[in-house]
């Protein structure tokens, strides 16, 4: 009888092409996503070396990060940024990459479109260039980022030179009550251990809430592994996976799809399998969760005061925590609902799929955003827009007010022409409120896309719970 | 690549836990195509002000930090994005070295694979070294990668770990690369084995 071994295991076990002597092990890559912002000087490093994609069959590219979300008849208004664009559908072109151009429409954030379209599947090795890779996880695969450098390794040979990570159990126990969501479950575990407290680990969620969870959810929660410092976060695959995946455009078909759906069902964690580490969460404790500072770790309850930077435990965390105070303009000891805000952004890799849009609809139906804020809705993909067209889910969002905008990373990198003026605030369903992330001088408070419709209609920071019918 | 050497250096101080890369270079600028020029929006927002004049109390912008080799950062320095934007801004700089009591992952592979050598030391040599500088911001360190020893302004060595493999890449210029492709053979006898889950040139999708 073998070790019993955990998911991340059994797929790096099955990963593993070589272990030359005195480096790390050769890993292979199942998947490889590219986008415009983080491939360009790979390519260029494949020209100067006269090197060939090895494997275009297992690379998949579109745009998105410097992509403005306006109208796609439009050309890119920005001169850097369209050359930017260009040069990856010349890239693409050349080195014989499938890729979803501007124009494409079914071009989308890279996250979205790789599982909307099936390219994402249980047991894979999945790369990309950008750090929510991890986003593929919620279909129990070792997703996860990677720098230029190795964007071009993998480019040249499918492989990376990859040291094993330590491997995390986040249980996730309860139920979420009625106004909680997947959002507020991953907000909850990166304030629990911190935005460092993942380092060197790979997240496996587990636990009755996690399971209850939509595959549109997994993801919010595996998205956002990197911010609690692990490189990847997966959840091992159940009928709610086989479920989403069968009849996409990639999944397997017929006896294919048998084999599998066997193999797949093999992946999850054995009995008695150990972890390096554990945390529990118990979902049915929860409340919205929102944060206050300038890193997803700082983050409360949407009731609970914001925390005074003089009980940090060392002299450093004390001044990270004012300084973090003094650049959102708040003080401690107060909630901030009822905060004003001035823009609300539902989207980004961790928020914009149907289920995102879906629950903002739910609070924007019928209601007018407040006249003091700006409101975009951004799609996660093209494809996204339409089916949220087809169910008419755009109309409640413009007659409430709100902008209903074309696919892409928006508001979430403010590098595409949505962003934040100096020293506004705004409610996000990104995943990121660093200092300047969502425009130079902005303030982010990260929230779920039910907190941000709350906040939008109101035009301050609200709870959602008392707006839900 | 070129080979890194045991250096001498004065030392940048910026004592702020979890710098993360969109300070260290803001995404509006990973609009480029190329690798160059980055150098100068190295902390641009910290770094100049609103009408893009240097801040002149900002560490970078004064002697010795405009001079050092070494960044002396706190917890968890290079959390977030995955961009590699964050160490060729720090090394066009002239950074070759960034001490902290951790690295988030992601930074720490890119930082090894542009000769920017993250030092992860003892919060308590932390704060040792981050008092001496208070005393006396013109100290220097000096750090051995060969022996990996990073010697404190008052003479202490501290021992400091790294990947054996990364230690020997840098120490002999080797690149990673080149090392991957000489795997050729491994490489095409596991594809042999291993069918490909996915084929993305499958099916054609409208375009």
């Amino acid at each position: 009888m073998s070790q019993p071994r955990t998911i991340i295991q059994k797929i790096w076990d099955s990963h593993v092409v070589c272990q030359p002597p005195g480096a790390p092990a050769l890993l292979y890559i199942d998947l490889h996503l590219v986008h415009e912002v983080t491939s360009p000087q790979a390519f260029d490093g494949l020209r100067q070396r006269g090197l060939k994609v090895r494997r275009p069959d297992r690379t998949f590219g579109t745009c998105d990060h410097s992509t403005p979300t306006t109208p796609r008849d439009l050309p890119i208004v920005d001169p850097i940024a369209r050359a930017q664009v260009e040069q990856f559908e010349k890239n693409c072109r050349e080195f014989g990459i499938p890729h979803f151009g501007f124009q494409n429409p079914r071009q989308g954030i890279v996250h979205v479109i790789g599982p909307e379209h099936g390219l994402t599947q249980p047991g894979m090795t999945i790369v990309c260039g950008d750090s929510h890779t991890a986003t593929h996880g919620a279909f129990g695969a070792l997703a996860f980022g990677i720098g230029t450098s190795q964007v071009e390794h993998v480019l040249a040979t499918q492989c990376l030179l990859q040291a094993p990570s330590k491997s995390f159990a986040v249980r996730v126990d309860g139920r979420l009550r009625p106004g909680v969501t997947a959002k507020d479950i991953i907000l909850a575990l990166i304030a629990k251990i911190g935005v460092g407290g993942g380092t060197g680990c790979v997240f496996e969620y587990t636990g009755a809430a996690i399971r209850a969870l939509s595959m549109e959810e997994r993801m919010t929660v595996c998205n956002m592994s990197i911010e609690g410092g692990a490189r990847a976060g997966l959840i091992a695959p159940d009928e709610t996976t086989f479920e989403f995946l069968a009849g996409r455009p990639f999944a397997p078909k017929g006896e294919a799809w048998e084999r599998a759906v066997a193999f797949w069902k093999s992946l999850p964690t054995d009995e008695g399998a150990t972890y390096d580490r554990e945390v529990s969460i118990d979902a049915s404790s929860l409340e919205p969760m929102i944060t206050y500072g300038t890193n997803p770790g700082m983050g409360i309850p949407i009731s609970a005061p914001v925390p005074d930077p003089a009980e940090a435990p060392d002299a450093v965390e004390r001044e990270t925590r004012r300084k973090a105070l003094a650049y959102m303009g708040i003080e401690p000891g107060k909630p901030l609902t009822g905060r004003p805000v001035n823009v609300v952004f539902i989207g980004s890799c961790t928020n914009s799929r149907m289920t995102d849009l879906r629950a903002a609809a739910t609070v924007l139906r019928g209601r007018k955003v407040s006249p003091n804020v700006r409101v975009l809705v951004v799609p996660g993909s093209q494809s996204i827009k339409r089916q949220a067209e087809a169910e008419g889910l755009d109309r409640i969002f413009r007659e409430a007010g709100a902008e209903w905008r074309e696919a892409g990373c928006s508001m979430c990198i403010a590098m595409n022409g949505d962003q934040l003026a100096p020293g506004e605030y705004a409610v996000s369903t990104s995943n990121r409120n660093f200092e300047g992330r969502q425009g130079k001088g902005g303030r982010t408070f990260l929230a779920s896309p039910l907190t941000a419709a709350a906040s939008a209609v109101t035009g301050v920071v609200t709870d959602p719970r008392p707006l839900l019918g | 690549m070129e080979k890194f050497t045991a250096f001498e250096s004065w030392v940048a101080v910026l004592p702020v836990d979890n710098i993360d890369t969109d300070q260290i270079i803001p995404a509006r600028f990973l609009k480029t195509t190329s690798k160059e020029g980055l150098g100068d929006q190295l902390f641009f927002d910290w770094r100049y002000d609103a009408d893009g004049n240097p801040r002149p109390d900002f560490v970078i912008n004064r002697p010795p930090g405009n001079r050092a080799q070494v960044l002396l950062a706190g917890d968890n320095f290079g959390c977030g994005s995955s961009r590699e934007h964050a160490p060729w801004a720090l090394t066009q700089f002239g950074f070759r070295a960034v001490i902290s009591t951790s690295f988030a992952d992601i930074f720490k592979g890119n930082a090894l694979k542009n000769a920017l050598l993250p030092i992860v030391v003892p919060a308590e040599i932390h704060a040792r070294l981050l008092k001496m500088l208070e005393a006396d911001p013109l100290a220097q360190v000096r750090v051995d990668l060969a022996s990996q020893t990073l010697t404190l302004p008052d003479g202490t060595a501290v021992e400091f770990p790294v990947d054996s493999f990364a230690k020997t890449c840098l120490l002999e210029g080797i690149d990673e690369l080149g090392f991957l492709l000489k795997h050729e053979a491994e490489i095409a006898a596991y594809e042999q084995a291993h069918p490909a889950p996915v084929d993305t040139l499958s099916v054609k999708l409208d375009a």
